[in-house]
């Protein structure tokens, strides 16, 4: 068998299938939407800071998508809790192919840093160094 | 037009000439399923473009040797081929060789649109176009003012002819409408509604991309104004288009693109241009394709463009019942008949289309997943993605039972 199964291990369809951290939190200190306009996929981020205003306290995330991006998006929150936000903004594709645990074929790479991608980008925008409401993975 | 029964294909014998269909991966032969992206590439094709970078290769129109006599020759006569093909009696001067069909679409938006239109104007397209004209006309209409129209498909993803008399009127300037829809698969009567738009004075363009490659097409019977389509959807190469026009319409049209090759006299002042149809066609043009395109339409009509179109209906509608038998596949477009061409847009339910691409890709199954050029139209299917299953000449039943083998292995794992 090819990548694409091994792409569909346990733990993966297991995020997929009962997403953590589904859902939109009461007062996020910032949320951000962003897509992937390869597959039309749109997720949203919500993050909700400690009061030094620098440590991620909960993540929490909605939309609808493939099964690589909601897995992603749901390991993602839980890993995201207790990080700072420099930490989240060094994170990079590698962290995300590491924290998955499989092999992602090159045409769905997009799928599996969209989350990545808008909590990074909300943090952005949340520290004035972004100017958009809406980003996509072909930024 | 042919009845059904004009014979079946003798698919091993042009399976062999397509050695790309050979290819394995992890010891699977492919199962090439994404026709409407591209088609592959016969062997008389290849060997007609290299025998000329072999044997002829030299620019067109400028030297007065051998070699160069000989590559405007073929390059020219590759035009009268398209021509007679498609049924412009108008000949080479119809006939414009472009880089694909947006291209085409783009050449009469710029020299025809952005000239002609006005606030006021109207430009009709269906709900069911391509991005190739839906983002060009709606972007030329924000330029010029002009205002956009969308003719309304119904439930079972045919056009609403009664809304298509609605929406065309006297303040209509042109309509643009997909021939076949490639998410649909369509077959929208193009005769019908280029003689509504020209009952009210306006223009028609037809896109052909998915019609020219898999069904007779007489531009002269649909009585279009403009007419494309593409060389690679085809069994030609890729970076050749072609964009038909009434040559009257041609011969009153601005250049869209300027430079060599498409003047008649230059001087630092000002320019005269050449004729049709090189007066659209500046640089250097794509020759070793427009050979290959018209060894593609030799290699096509050697099979016959009737027996064709009924190859892929039987594909398509063994698909269509083979995928509806499944019990939880959402399948797009009208059911089987002669006005759903030879691709299947489906859903499985509780996989996304992307997922369900990577699982076929296991199986070797190459198909499309996406929102094939058609995102306002999957926004009203209200879906964000759909899975194409799209067929050739060279495809067989057998090949559509490993498809359908995929699509349970996707339930599966994914259950």
């Amino acid at each position: 068998m090819g990548m694409g199964s091994d792409m569909y291990r346990q733990q993966i369809l297991d995020h997929y299938k009962s997403p953590r951290n589904y859902g939109e939190l009461e007062d996020p200190t910032f949320t951000h939407v962003g897509e992937n306009p390869m597959c039309g996929d749109e997720i949203q981020m919500d993050v909700k800071l400690e009061d030094d205003e620098e440590t991620i306290k909960h993540v929490a995330f909605s939309g609808d998508g493939c099964a690589i991006s909601q897995a992603s998006a749901s390991m993602l929150s839980g890993k995201l809790a207790g990080k700072t936000i420099d930490e989240l903004l060094e994170m990079d594709r590698d962290d995300i192919v590491d924290m998955l645990g499989v092999e992602i074929s090159p045409m769905r790479i997009k799928c599996a840093v969209l989350a990545e991608k808008v909590a990074q980008d909300g943090a952005k925008i949340y520290r004035g160094e972004l100017d958009k409401s809406k980003t996509s993975t072909e930024d | 037009m042919s009845q059904r029964n004009v014979g079946t294909l003798d698919i091993e014998r042009i399976r062999s000439d397509f050695p790309i269909l050979e290819r394995e991966f992890d010891d699977q032969q492919v199962v090439y399923l994404d026709n409407a992206a591209t088609t592959q590439t016969p062997d008389p094709v290849i060997d007609a473009m290299s025998d000329y970078y072999r044997y002829t290769n030299s620019n067109v129109h400028r030297g007065i040797h051998h070699l160069s006599q000989e590559a405007s020759e073929a390059y020219e006569r590759a035009h009268d081929r398209v021509a007679e093909f498609i049924g412009a009696s108008g000949g080479r001067e119809e006939v414009i060789f472009t880089k694909n069909t947006t291209e085409s679409e783009n050449l009469v938006a710029y020299s025809w649109g952005l000239n002609e239109l006005g606030p006021g104007d109207e430009v009709v397209l269906t709900e069911m176009e391509h991005h190739a004209s839906l983002v060009t006309w709606q972007q030329i209409a924000h330029e010029t003012g002009a205002e956009v129209k969308y003719i309304q498909i119904d439930e079972d993803g045919r056009l609403d002819m009664d809304h298509a008399r609605e929406c065309i009127t006297d303040d209509t300037a042109i309509l643009s409408a997909v021939h076949v829809s490639n998410t649909l698969g369509t077959v929208n009567p193009v005769a019908k509604l280029t003689e509504i738009a020209h009952k009210h004075g306006a223009l028609s363009f037809i896109d052909g991309a998915q019609a020219v490659p898999n069904r007779p097409v007489d531009v002269e019977e649909i009585d279009a104004d403009f007419y494309a389509f593409s060389g690679h959807k085809m069994a030609g190469p890729t970076g050749i288009g072609v964009l038909y026009g009434k040559k009257q319409l041609l011969e009153e049209m601005e250049p869209y693109l300027y430079g060599g090759g498409m003047i008649r006299k230059v001087t630092f002042e000002d320019s005269t241009w050449a004729d049709l149809p090189w007066k659209f066609e500046p640089g250097t043009p794509p020759i070793a394709e427009a050979v290959g395109l018209e060894a593609a339409i030799d290699y096509l009509e050697e099979i016959g463009m009737e027996r064709v179109q009924a190859h892929e209906e039987e594909l398509a509608e063994y698909a269509y019942e083979q995928l509806k038998a499944e019990g939880d596949v959402e399948i797009y477009g009208p059911e089987p008949g002669p006005d759903r061409s030879g691709l299947v847009g489906f859903n499985l339910e509780s996989v996304h289309a992307h997922d369900l691409a990577s699982i076929m890709n296991d199986h070797t199954v190459a198909v499309r997943a996406g929102d094939h050029c058609t995102q306002p139209l999957h926004d009203k299917l209200g879906v964000a993605a759909s899975a194409r299953a799209s067929f050739y000449v060279y495809n067989t039943r057998e090949e559509i039972d490993k498809l359908i083998d995929a699509i349970d292995d996707a339930r599966q794992l994914f259950a």
